[in-house]
């Protein structure tokens, strides 16, 4: 069947790709800049032709708690927030991992900390991809970078949240969030009737009775529950690193971005090449698990490396991990919601890392 | 393993009166002895072997003495985070429609953290059955003050006895809860007799019918004791509850169907 | 008139000596046993069996659900 061509708004993206995959609920919350997905949704009315269940909850957090609810049915939920929505939702967050439940949740960042702004960030990348919510878990963090990103990473964040049973964070920001592209739409998949077998759905007289919870009081059960989940992520690491490579083949400086960033870097990668200078660019779509392996192979043949957020330095730490001492390390971005422009990157390459 | 048994010839199949329900594990009870949360999960129980809806019952547990209702209830249950119950609920009951869905909750989880879950899932009117088991203290967490504690009443954070001053008068959620229109049946029982018990029962079993109908929220408040908590013997315990709590919080039908 | 005639079989072991039971038995069936079960509780038992009328009274309040309770016509 046929992709269906639209100009749409990131977020709207989300919401009608959520629809199109066949999603059994969708659990939000109004904030800026994503309250599109919540609006759209409800204007489309889902329930109405495939069953899905749109719900604008009290909080963000009782959001994040409907979706546990779901996802413990083995159903296919989602909620979306931006940066202090997704602080909120954190302890939920911890919960659906301790319990291994599939779901997808979107941040679509603003900047910070606090109320912040409601322009765009980066600033989300530890709370994303080292924790955010306590205890010895990670998220599945996939980094859209335009509009069909977006939708795409809707089906994907499934099919990886249920391939797993853990839960998938799509981290986008506010300037893919508001941009409108063009976008090819999968055909509409109606929603699953399959019913996962570890899911509560009714205790038949045929099975023992599921229990979802994140709950051991013995020390040696949760120690064995922890090994497991590492085990997995281990898993994770190995199988579904994903990473796009722009003009790395010659490049001599390696810039390192994700999402808004990754597209003002297309453009310095331009600009550099213009005035002699050989840049690569290498954007992760994958924060978690990170392209460690292959950013520190880069930094074999490369003289620095640039890493590129709108933040005051997150991901740098873990390009700074991947590639050890072998050579320099920067961060450049702006913050406060201010969007990097190509030749800010440019002249910050030439005078701390080319030129130092 | 002792048994103490009464005049044998009377113990006969066919003379059995009651046992306790199969829709119980085979587990002990983690509760403390004389506690009323062991009594209504029990007829939380029997209700659903009664009314044939073990395999459609999906039940939440919360954070306090419950947390580990599941390993006493043969349902398929989910442990939700502290005060967060209705809001599982809610979602569960929205993705599966023809299941019985019940939250099983304290007071600490319902009353403090969970206000906003309880009032808006009620304000929703979301087709589950909330119990609500109030005992008027933390008890899982070492006896501290509740949201639902007396005044005057002493407790691990209000060693001096509550101060309305400082500490705010305790708060009746059922009767907020039943001046929402999404709520359809709200009533506050108890289960430290055996009339009570039967009264209970039958709340819960209108419940169940109850959510057949799509009718709204039903709330089930169960005072109860907690003589760890308060520091007293259990049969003390429900003496002092019906002497001091009841006056508080009433027995009785607060919000019924018109029909 | 035909009379009840009750007999109660607790399961000693699961029994936390509560009491509640005792409280709720209109005939003063039950009592609490001298010696300790192997957790250390004085549990219920049918002191004056006798007096049984398997009213089931006990067996409603008990927390934990440690009580069966049979009935005959006498």
């Amino acid at each position: 069947m046929k992709k269906e061509l639209r100009l749409m708004k990131g977020n709207e993206a989300i919401a009608e790709a959520a629809i199109r995959a066949g999603t059994d609920g969708y659990f939000g919350y109004p904030i800026t800049p994503q309250s599109e997905i919540l609006e759209y949704l409800m204007e489309a009315n889902p329930y109405e032709t495939t069953g899905m269940v749109v719900l604008q909850a009290e909080s963000e957090v009782a959001a994040i708690n409907m979706v546990y609810g779901g996802a413990a049915c083995g159903k296919k939920v989602m909620t979306s927030s931006s940066s202090p929505g997704i602080s909120l939702k954190q302890e939920g967050i911890s919960y659906i991992a301790g319990a291994e439940l599939p779901c997808l949740i979107v941040n679509v960042a603003r900047g910070g900390p606090g109320l912040g702004t409601i322009q765009p960030a980066q600033s989300d990348y530890f709370q994303s991809v080292k924790g955010g919510g306590h205890g010895d878990y990670h998220l599945i963090v996939l980094a859209p970078s335009s509009v069909q990103e977006m939708a795409d990473f809707v089906e994907l964040g499934f099919d990886l949240a249920f391939k797993y049973r853990n839960p998938v964070l799509i981290l986008s920001d506010g300037a893919i969030g508001q941009m409108m592209e063009k976008v090819y739409l999968n055909p509409p998949k109606p929603r699953s009737t399959e019913i996962p077998d570890w899911a509560t759905t009714g205790k038949p007289a045929t099975r023992e009775r599921n229990i979802i919870t994140s709950l051991d009081l013995d020390p040696n059960g949760q120690e064995n529950f922890n090994l497991k989940l590492q085990a997995k992520y281990d898993e994770i690491r190995k199988k579904e690193v994903r990473y796009e490579e722009f003009q790395c083949e010659d490049a001599e400086y390696l810039l390192v971005a994700y999402g808004t960033s990754a597209r003002v870097c297309q453009k310095s990668v331009q600009i550099a090449r213009e005035q002699g200078l050989k840049v690569g660019l290498l954007r992760p779509v994958t924060l978690f698990p990170f392209p460690s392996d292959r950013i520190s192979e880069l930094s074999d043949r490369v003289k620095g490396i640039l890493s590129v957020e709108m933040s005051a330095g997150q991901m740098v730490e873990d390009v700074q991990l991947a590639v050890g001492c072998k050579v320099p390390v920067k961060h450049f971005g702006r913050m406060g919601g201010i969007v990097t422009t190509p030749d800010e990157v440019v002249d910050f390459l030439k005078l701390k890392i080319i030129g130092g | 393993m002792i048994v103490a048994t009464g005049i044998k010839d009377i113990i006969k199949p066919e003379n059995l009166v009651y046992k306790r329900s199969s829709v119980m594990t085979d587990n002990v009870l983690s509760y403390c002895p004389g506690c009323g949360h062991g009594t209504a999960n029990r007829i939380l129980a029997e209700v659903i072997e009664e009314m044939g809806i073990q395999s459609k019952t999906i039940g939440v547990s919360p954070v306090g003495c419950s947390v580990l209702l599941y390993n006493f209830l043969d349902v398929d249950m989910q442990e939700a985070a502290h005060g967060r119950a209705p809001a599982v609920a809610t979602a569960i009951k929205r993705l599966i429609p023809d299941s019985f869905v019940f939250t099983y909750q304290g007071d600490g989880d319902l009353a403090a953290i969970g206000t906003a879950e309880t009032i808006h899932a009620c304000n929703r009117g979301e087709n589950i059955l909330i119990v609500f088991v109030n005992n008027g203290i933390y008890g899982m967490t070492g006896g501290q003050m509740a949201p639902t504690t007396l005044p005057g009443m002493k407790s691990s954070t209000s060693p001096g006895g509550r101060d309305v001053k400082t500490m705010g008068n305790p708060l009746k959620m059922t009767e907020i809860v039943a001046t929402l229109p999404g709520t359809y049946y709200v009533t506050r029982q108890s289960v430290h007799t055996p009339a009570n018990v039967r009264k209970t029962k039958k709340a819960i079993r209108k419940a169940v019918e109850y959510q057949k109908l799509d009718r709204g929220t039903c709330f089930i408040e169960i005072v109860s004791n907690c003589n760890s908590g308060w520091k007293m013997t259990p049969v003390q315990a429900n003496k002092w509850m019906e002497e001091t709590m009841f006056p508080y919080y009433p027995l009785g039908d607060i919000k019924i169907p018109e029909e | 008139m035909a009379k009840m005639r009750g007999s109660i079989v607790v399961d000693a072991e699961r029994c936390k000596g509560c009491e509640v039971c005792r409280v709720s038995c209109p005939t003063g069936t039950i009592g609490m046993a001298k010696e300790v079960n192997h957790k250390g509780y004085y549990f219920a038992f049918p002191e004056h069996p006798d007096l049984c009328i398997g009213c089931a009274n006990c067996a409603m309040v008990c927390p934990d659900g440690v009580i069966t309770v049979y009935k005959t016509k006498i």
